[in-house]
């Protein structure tokens, strides 16, 4: 194919839609905004700091990757890609973590799970998950360690920018005093209790409107954002929307009338932990995920299900980024079997079918 | 919409939609602002022999010759070709090379033709009613006025116009959508030539055998056009069964699929031409001038093309002739065509932005199918900026007029993974470039689809080849193996018979011992046993023994001998006599020595088979007589009643023989030359029989004479015209010469 380039006429179409990768990363990385904002209300300065740090090593380690591989690294730099996976990684992460924490995390999504594979383009896997997930195997406490929302810390205070840079780069205790749990937390840890009880019992939920103090307005400010997103046709529907659904459906079949054994309500499910960062910021990566719409509904669907599992009846309270890489693992698979159908054509075809 | 017009009766809405589609910003109504306009005569014209698919024409002028307007210069050849017009007068001033408007920027045949500025026509022939026509003959003048569909590929329209007989066309689409931003041809066309254009859609329903529906599609971007067309047909009442159908502004809507698809709501079976819908479309622009070819008979020498851009002064609709060199229009337009070169990467487009092609140089001409050419400032239609990787976003299939997987194509096309790129039905793509024009990574993606393509056909077009070859491979073997199993069931047949013949012999043994002694029969069957088992090898020493002393039998293989002998002379000469004289390669000659000798040769071995058949008949007379005597020829007939012995034997068939060997060849009358010889030589011998020895050698020397003669004539001949036989008759010459002068001592002691 080396005549394409080598071609010195322009080839048609000569008239270009002036959107380029740049500016769907702008978008983006605009649409996090309410997201953000929420967060750092509810939590402080933690979020921004570890979006800073997440922002700085993932553009060196991007920068140092791309040097080795010799490749133009103003180019890649400027497509913006990195601090979008800088970004939600940041926004994913407990406020308050140790720098380290961070810096490992993010390195580890741009170096080993974005560059190593080709960089843009190219990873099968969602980098900011993989980063998280490395974090989260490998450093439970500090991935665990969440503090109250402001509301209801003790003295209705949030820590403050001194005690925010001394608990992320020197001493994780100056922030001890605010930790608390999150809803899926609580609502783990409460086995054997009825979920009316664990609402009146925990002011985290008592105090609540839809689905926790703090969480159900983060994750309706990342809809809010993820709506804008839809809007500016970044992304199709299909994904997001079929993984609510699915994440809906699953946590209204198992809710079983709120008795000791249930799961949680739809709400708690939909408005709490990453759901919606997770269903418009992370699932809608479009390297990672299938192609075609019936795929990324599929898709969608998968995510939806796997994460009520995990957070269900497995180990971990929340589970956006395993659902998430697990569905990576089939996206390939789920592609082969969702070749849309083509004008003129009576059915689609199986792309991995042989032909003579 | 002018309101005093019911428009509703004739004007309504597309029933059907297709997938994807892009908004591009329309850029009309730069073109629109002056009516249509007339380019002057260029002085020099120059017509490409293919303006359209298929063959070539097949130019039917010769440099100098002058021509008029209309007349025909070049000749369809084949269905898909379509025949070429000069489009004024003047002279053929070359038939050559020259670059075409071509996306590959390659050269091609084109005639060149100076004007002489008076566009002088050649008479038309017009016709008043084409309905006194049947629609035969229209399709006929339609294919001789050189008629190809003015929207962009170029097919010829006749053959659109005679779809197959199982198709029963429904609906004539008449595609007024011009869906590409910037061209404003079609669209001027439908506002300044309503009429005709509905004429022209009239011509071909009658030619199409009357549809039930004709429907124009036209997007909703043109309201004065509608208007124009509504104002017509209210005017008219033959028009009933024609309607306007307006939708959306949305590019690719002028597809042809994407067009039926909107105003039936069906698709076109993949692989399947829209007749198979009873759907047969065509351009507004070439319905004119399918009409004005009948009404006129005017061929196609001219057509309207929107010239735009900012880099032109003036941007308007252009009546252009065809063959008219792009400098000399955009000039005209006040280009400055001195100004681009392919170093200032300044972009001149034919056809629109969207599927159009760069022009490399500006001498190519207008063609059938031009019907924009684009002159675009730098930051009107800037270069597209680098490609970046394919984050697979997915922009692509959502606009994809196709539903195909644009990226998904992409990947497969760069990986060179043909498979899953037909998988992927690559070869639905129409190229229209929706998918790039979206690409947020600037990605060619149009560019890959064509390359996968090419690739995909040459290899499919190498398959073919080898599959020919596997398949004559096979053919052979499967002749060969034949052969050899006919040889193996002949030779197994003849083992049976032979092993039956020996079971019967055996048998008869037994019996014959059984007969005398039968009391012994157990020794008599083993003594049988044994027979058949000794017998092979036995036997068939007996046989041959038989053979030998058979003189029957003796005989023919003789006779075999000689024939087959004969038969390698006559082949031999015959050889000689095909090699080509003219080339004489050292190669040839030697070939040619090597084949003189193999004649000398197989002429001695005719000699000797013949001698020693003459022996056998000297050693058994009696047997001679019931033989065939015209198989064993003169020799026979001489050593019998004869007493002159071998020697007149050998010199009489060695003269047949040499007969034989010039009559073969020449006169391919084998069989007659030999038997006519052979009766010569017959009387020849009774004659000498009845004479005394002294007069038979005399008669004898005389004949040798002549021989002598005959011979040395024919030598002569022979050295003349450099006969490659020359050889053989200098020996035939000396043999006789030597038989002379051994005759004529013989004679001396008589």
């Amino acid at each position: 194919m080396s005549f394409i380039n080598a071609s010195s006429l322009p080839s048609s179409p000569h008239a270009h839609h002036l959107m380029t990768t740049r500016d769907v990363m702008q978008w983006v990385i605009m649409a996090t905004i309410p997201g953000f904002c929420a967060l750092s209300y509810f939590f402080g300065w933690g979020t921004l700091l570890n979006i800073i740090i997440a922002g700085i090593t993932a553009l060196l380690s991007e920068a140092l990757v791309l040097k080795l591989r010799h490749r133009p690294i103003k180019q890649y730099l400027n497509d913006y890609s990195a601090l979008v996976t800088a970004l939600l990684l940041g926004l994913a992460l407990p406020p308050y973590a140790p720098w380290w924490l961070v810096v490992v995390g993010t390195a580890t999504a741009i170096i080993l799970a974005k560059q190593l594979y080709g960089g843009l383009g190219l990873n099968p896997f969602n980098p900011a998950m993989i980063g998280y997930v490395v974090l989260l195997i490998s450093f439970p406490v500090e991935m665990t360690r969440w503090i109250n929302p402001v509301s209801l810390s003790a003295d209705g205070q949030l820590p403050s920018l001194i005690e925010s840079l001394s608990a992320v780069f020197y001493n994780g205790a100056a922030v001890d005093a605010y930790t608390g749990a999150t809803p899926l937390d609580l609502f783990k840890n409460q086995n054997g209790v009825m979920v009316e009880q664990i609402y009146q019992q925990e002011t985290l939920f008592s105090e609540g409107i839809l689905a926790g103090v703090g969480w159900e307005w983060i994750n309706l400010a990342f809809l809010a954002g993820g709506l804008v997103l839809l809007q500016k046709k970044i992304f199709t529907w299909h994904a997001p929307v079929s993984m609510l659904v699915a994440l809906f459906i699953m946590s209204a079949i198992f809710y079983s009338d709120g008795s000791s054994s249930s799961g949680g309500s739809p709400l708690l499910h939909l408005l709490s932990g990453g759901t919606m960062l997770g269903a418009f910021f992370i699932i809608t990566d479009p390297v990672s995920s299938a192609v075609s719409n019936k795929g990324r509904i599929i898709y969608g669907a998968g995510i939806g299900i796997l994460i009520y599992i995990i957070r269900a009846w497995g180990n971990y309270p929340d589970a956006v980024a395993f659902a998430v890489l697990l569905m990576n693992f089939a996206a390939p698979f789920i592609d082969y079997y969702t070749v849309p159908r083509t004008y003129g054509h009576k059915k689609s075809e199986r792309a991995n079918k042989k032909r003579d | 919409m002018n309101p005093l017009i019911a428009t509703d009766k004739w004007v309504s809405r597309a029933i059907g939609d297709f997938h994807g589609g892009i908004y591009p910003p329309e850029n009309k109504t730069q073109s629109m602002q002056l009516p249509i306009g007339e380019l002057p005569i260029p002085p020099i014209l120059l017509l490409p022999l293919n303006q359209h698919m298929g063959v070539p024409a097949m130019p039917i002028v010769t440099v100098g010759d002058r021509v008029l307007r209309g007349q025909k210069i070049a000749e369809a050849v084949g269905g898909f070709s379509a025949s070429i017009h000069a489009s004024s007068s003047g002279t053929v001033t070359a038939i050559g090379d020259y670059t075409l408007p071509h996306p590959s920027g390659m050269s091609g045949q084109c005639i060149e033709i100076t004007t002489d500025g008076k566009h002088t026509s050649i008479a038309f022939e017009s016709c008043d009613d084409y309905r006194q026509l049947t629609p035969q003959e229209l399709v006929q003048k339609i294919r001789h006025a050189g008629i190809t569909g003015l929207g962009g590929a170029g097919f010829p329209t006749a053959i659109k116009l005679q779809p197959q007989a199982q198709f029963a066309i429904n609906t004539l689409i008449l595609n007024g959508t011009e869906c590409e931003p910037y061209i404003t041809a079609d669209h001027s066309l439908m506002l300044h030539h309503a009429e005709e254009v509905i004429n022209g859609a009239l011509l071909l329903a009658y030619i199409l055998g009357e549809p039930k529906d004709i429907l124009f599609g036209i997007e909703d971007n043109k309201p004065d056009a509608i208007d124009a067309f509504t104002q017509v047909l209210s005017q008219r009442d033959d028009c009933e069964r024609v309607r306007i159908i307006t939708f959306p502004t949305k590019y690719p809507s002028g597809g042809e699929k994407q067009l039926i698809q909107l105003l039936t709501d069906k698709e076109v079976p993949a692989g399947a031409i829209p007749a198979s819908l009873g759907i047969v479309m065509q351009n507004v622009g070439t319905a004119v001038a399918a009409h004005r070819a009948i009404i006129n008979g005017e061929p196609l020498t001219s057509r309207i093309t929107t010239f735009v851009g900012e880099a032109l002064d003036t941007q308007r609709n252009m009546y252009t002739l065809l063959g008219t060199p792009i400098s000399f229009a955009l000039s005209h337009l006040g280009f400055d065509t001195d100004n681009f070169s392919e170093n200032n990467r300044e972009k001149l487009i034919m056809g629109g932005p969207m599927m159009g092609f760069a022009l490399k140089s500006t001498d190519v001409p207008i063609v059938k199918s031009t019907n924009c050419v684009i002159a675009p400032s730098k930051q009107e239609l800037p270069p597209q900026p680098d490609a970046q990787e394919c984050i697979r976003c997915g922009m692509c299939a959502e606009v994809c007029p196709a539903s195909l997987l644009p990226q998904q194509l992409y990947w497969y096309a760069k990986a060179e993974d043909y498979d899953r790129a037909q998988n992927h039905h690559l070869f639905d793509c129409i190229e229209c470039g929706a998918c790039s024009f979206v690409c947020p990574s600037n990605i060619p993606l149009v560019q890959y689809y064509r390359a996968a393509k090419g690739a995909i056909k040459q290899i499919e077009q190498e398959k073919v080849k080898s599959d020919h070859a596997r398949q004559r491979f096979e053919f052979r073997k499967e002749r060969i193996e034949k052969a050899e199993a006919d040889k193996t069931a002949k030779r197994e047949a003849r083992k049976k018979a032979a092993v039956e013949a020996k079971r019967i012999q055996a048998e008869k043994l037994a019996n014959a011992e059984k007969n005398g002694d039968t009391s012994t029969i157990n020794n008599a069957t083993d003594e049988a046993a044994e027979n058949v088992k000794v017998d092979p090898v036995a036997a068939a020493m007996a046989r041959v023994k038989a053979q030998q002393n058979d003189p029957v039998a003796q005989q023919a293989k003789l006779d075999r001998a000689v024939d087959s002998a004969k038969d390698r002379v006559a082949k031999l000469t015959e050889k000689l006599h095909a090699e080509p004289s003219k080339k004489k390669t050292a190669k040839k000659e030697e070939h040619k020595d090597r084949t003189a000798s193999q004649l000398k040769q197989a002429e001695l071995r005719l000699q000797d088979a013949e001698k020693q058949l003459a022996d056998h008949y000297s050693k058994h007379p009696a047997k001679q007589q019931n033989s065939t005597p015209i198989k064993n020829g003169n020799a026979t007939a001489e050593t019998t009643i004869a007493s002159g012995g071998t020697a007149t034997v050998n010199n009489d068939t060695a003269a047949v023989s040499e007969d034989k060997k010039v009559a073969a060849p020449l006169a391919n009358k084998k069989d007659d030359a030999a038997s006519s010889a052979i009766e010569r030589a017959k009387a020849n011998t009774a004659a000498l029989a009845a004479m005394s020895p002294e007069d038979k050698q005399k008669k004898n020397i005389a004949s040798l004479e002549q021989r002598l003669v005959k011979a040395q004539e024919r030598l002569a001949a022979a050295e003349k015209d450099n006969n490659e036989h020359i050889d053989a008759f200098r020996t035939g010459t000396e043999k006789l010469e030597q038989k002379l002068a051994t005759a004529k001592e013989e004679l001396t002691p008589l």
